[in-house]
């Protein structure tokens, strides 16, 4: 499904190489720093960057409201990419995964992040289900059915 | 609830995801309550296809149906379109911020 409206992508050309990028996206103090959408402060950052290993940001807009994003990381490769899924608890929105991706660029790097938000229980029980049919109608080609 | 709101985010993000059903949704928003018919011949459709791409945005809640006499008049309902496009727009805006923060941290000196 190729919906641009189900899915962002954001590209920078950063002055830093990646090895620094990395940091800044992987280290809890540095995350403190930049994460949030506007100048309102970020209040914590716990980041258990490996496969499996969760992360739980907390970060105050300027209006005052907190949000507490959470997700698990999916993938991990030092420099070049990081995957991790994005849940708002209590928000009425769907389950999302966010990925950084990292290129040596010109000296420095450049960083494409995409946010696509995932199919939910729904969406993935419709999926499965129209797999077990054919599933079921397999033998029956293969005559081998009871 | 938040169970069932994201289930109809993901029919909307279904709805979507075809460019017949997007041009649906366009024309209406030039010419609501145009026919089913109208609509048909205007995407070189037949009747029963253009019916089941009306039929995925109806369940998405994307357009309503009504009939009168044997004419059928179709017209836009945007809410939950907007709602997916606020999805979009709240990120865009939050990952737009953090990512020149990012830039902007990164790329002073003395920085590890």
């Amino acid at each position: 499904m190729t919906d641009r409206l189900s899915s962002l992508t954001l590209v920078r050309r950063i002055k830093a190489p990646p090895a620094k990028v990395w940091a800044a996206i992987t280290r809890p103090d540095l995350m403190l720093q930049w994460w949030g959408p506007d100048a309102g402060p970020t209040l914590s950052v716990e980041a258990d960057v490996r496969p499996g290993g969760r992360f739980s940001v907390v970060f105050r807009l300027l209006n005052g409201d907190e949000h507490n994003p959470t997700g698990v990381y999916r993938e991990v490769a030092p420099e070049k990419k990081l995957v991790f899924t994005w849940d708002v608890p209590g928000a009425p929105e769907p389950e999302s995964l966010v990925t950084f991706r990292l290129e040596p660029f010109d000296g420095g790097t450049e960083l494409t992040l995409t946010h696509e938000r995932l199919p939910d229980e729904a969406a993935r029980a419709s999926h499965e289900h129209g797999w077990n049919g054919l599933l079921d109608k397999l033998p029956v080609y293969l005559g081998v059915a009871p | 609830m938040a169970k069932h709101h994201s289930s109809g985010m993901d029919r909307t993000f279904w709805a979507l995801a075809d460019s017949t059903r997007r041009g649906v949704l366009q024309r209406l928003i030039d010419e609501p309550g145009l026919s089913v018919s109208a609509l048909a011949e205007s995407f070189s459709l037949k009747l029963p296809g253009m019916t089941k791409h009306l039929d995925v945005l109806s369940d998405a809640g994307l357009i309503t149906r009504t009939k009168t006499g044997r004419t059928v008049a179709v017209t836009l309902s945007p809410a939950p379109m907007q709602e997916a496009i606020a999805w979009l727009n709240r990120y865009e805006r939050f990952w737009s911020v953090s990512l020149n923060r990012l830039t902007a941290l990164v790329e002073q000196d003395g920085e590890p």
